[in-house]
């Protein structure tokens, strides 16, 4: 197993380095960890963020140091700890890849030398892995994406990319939470809210699950959108 | 109680101790930038530690109090009035109804904390009522003040001779000289830097850049070597959390910082100096100072010693 590291960040965090690359054994053992930690068997955590390949966990520097949390954490051994196979949860995120939501799948088809209906069948038949959530509110980075549509950023960015928006931005795909700038290729819109600010569960996405697009069409996007908005809408699991 | 805001200011905004518990799902602490000022503010007007206050930033919003309250305020000198008078930092003045507090410019310092007896009333949004601009959440509607704006406070209703107490208390406010020095520990990702690299950063008198806001204190000067490219598998930001960019130039994380970013970071300055770091304003100069996280550590608790024998 590879050697994990332990370094400080500052007086009141610590990074622990599962490795150095994006992969789903790596990203497995972070996960772990934060679970780990989250049940409550380590005294001082305040709170952790996992990424790619590392977890950073924030702790109260009054109730443990930097040297107690790193002996308690080297005894950590994701591979006895790892999720359960049967506890994989796939949130299911209807997409729809018609029309104006999809304004970049002509380019896109002609790029990669891929038919549109083939475009959408190997972006929906996947399970993504939620490595992490980061750069914006509810943005989650995903694992997966067949290297088919790896296909790079738009030369020129957006300036304002709609919420709720689909793309694929080189070995990457993923939501847009809120209205933003951005690079990538937009291939789909879904109705869902990754990121409601007012709901009582803010976030929809939680780091360490899975999500699978679905194809519904324009039709079935203004529905389930309005089911959304008005508060009517549980998501779903598979 | 009710406060109408007639001049926002720039920048100010509903700041309490921050967010947290929802950094993995990218949503930041937010919070005061110099917890220190905030702290001593709200406790100048008898507030539990975590209550809402204002934070103005280099030029402070004018009020006008609809209703008696007890105010302080702390961190930067922005020449304060109430009505006409003159008041100082550091001491808790009774305000009747109809009275405009005005201030002016910072004369020290950047960030200006003002608590009123109760505390702001905003909506507790995950856990705080402080204002972070990008998620759209805390504070008034997630924005900035504006002109016009009125503000609740909770009312608390002080004895008078409460007052009396409180008018008697007095803080002597920091000092904040236009060269500091904080103190930083290396890492996490220290060793993508050169040794040359790692002097430069230790050595240079950084100037602060204009361009610095709650998100980061953007800092001119020497270029900081790197071993290789400075982009990284993106990973977790802290509050105080130096990256280092492109161009070789650091940008100390503040209180708004993203959750992640892909840049590394060649050190973190300490909890205890990120008040002063917090009031550097653009021009002024900064230097870290290398210390171990083990000797930091051992102060503190030492410290904390001394405080409970008290």
């Amino acid at each position: 197993m590879e050697e994990i590291h332990i370094l400080p960040a500052g007086d009141a965090a610590l990074v622990v380095e599962f490795g150095k690359g994006i992969d789903e054994e790596t990203n497995n053992k972070v996960h772990a960890l934060s679970a780990y930690i989250k049940s409550g068997r380590i005294r001082g955590v305040r709170e952790t963020l996992p990424t790619f390949r590392s977890l950073m966990v924030f702790y109260d520097s009054g109730t443990t140091t930097f040297e107690k949390l790193s002996k308690m954490i080297s005894r950590f051994r994701p591979d006895k700890v790892m999720i359960k196979k049967e506890k994989k949860r796939r949130l299911i995120v209807p997409c729809c890849y018609e029309g104006a939501y999809a304004p970049d799948i002509p380019e896109l088809s002609f790029l990669l030398k891929i038919e549109r209906g083939e475009i959408v069948r190997l972006h929906e038949n996947v399970d993504y892995k939620i490595y992490m959530l980061g750069f914006l509110p509810g943005f989650v980075y995903l694992g997966g994406l067949d290297e088919r549509l790896h296909a790079p950023r738009l030369s020129t960015p957006r300036t304002r990319i709609p919420a709720r928006s689909v793309g694929i931005g080189g070995t990457q795909t993923g939501v847009y939470p809120v209205d933003s700038p951005g690079g990538w290729r937009l291939i789909g819109r879904t109705p869902l809210d990754f990121y409601a600010p007012d709901s009582p569960s803010p976030i929809l996405c939680e780091a360490g699950e899975y999500i699978r697009f679905v194809s519904i069409n324009e039709k079935e996007y203004r529905a389930l959108r309005r089911d959304v908005e008005t508060g009517v809408f549980r998501p779903e699991y598979a | 109680m009710e406060i109408t805001v007639l001049r926002s200011g720039p920048m100010t905004t509903v700041q309490d101790e921050g967010r947290f518990g929802y950094l993995a799902y990218g949503i930041g602490q937010s919070g005061a930038m110099d917890k220190d000022a905030y702290h001593k503010a709200n406790a100048l007007v008898g507030n539990g530690k975590g209550e809402a206050v204002l934070e103005a930033t280099l030029m402070g919003p004018v009020l006008r109090f609809e209703q008696d309250a007890l105010l302080a305020f702390m961190g930067a000198d922005m020449q304060a009035c109430i009505d006409d008078m003159p008041a100082v930092r550091g001491r808790a003045y009774p305000v009747h109804a109809g009275q405009v507090v005005s201030f002016g410019m910072a004369k020290n310092g950047v960030r200006s904390y003002i608590a009123v007896a109760g505390g702001v009333d905003v909506p507790e949004v995950m856990g705080s009522r402080s204002t972070d601009i990008k998620c759209g959440i805390g504070g008034l509607q997630g924005r900035k003040l504006a002109d016009g704006d009125i503000l609740r406070v909770f009312d608390r209703n002080d004895p008078p001779f409460r007052i009396k107490i409180y008018g008697r208390r007095n803080i002597t406010p920091a000092g904040y000289p236009h060269e500091v020095t904080v103190r930083a520990i290396l890492g996490p990702q220290d060793d993508h830097f050169t040794e040359e690299g790692i002097r430069t950063f230790l050595e240079t008198a950084y100037t602060v850049s204009s361009e610095s806001d709650r998100m980061g204190i953007r800092l001119n000067g020497a270029q900081i070597e790197g071993k290789c490219a400075m982009d990284i598998v993106s990973d977790g930001i802290a509050f105080g959390s130096v990256q280092v960019t492109t161009a070789g130039l650091p940008i100390v994380l503040m209180a708004d910082h993203q959750t992640t970013g892909g840049y590394a970071k060649i050190a973190t300055v300490i909890s205890d100096d990120l008040p002063c770091l917090a009031q550097a304003g653009p021009g002024d100069r900064i230097r870290f100072q290398k210390v171990e996280i083990g000797e930091i550590q051992r102060k503190l608790r030492k410290r904390r010693r001394r405080k409970d024998d008290k």
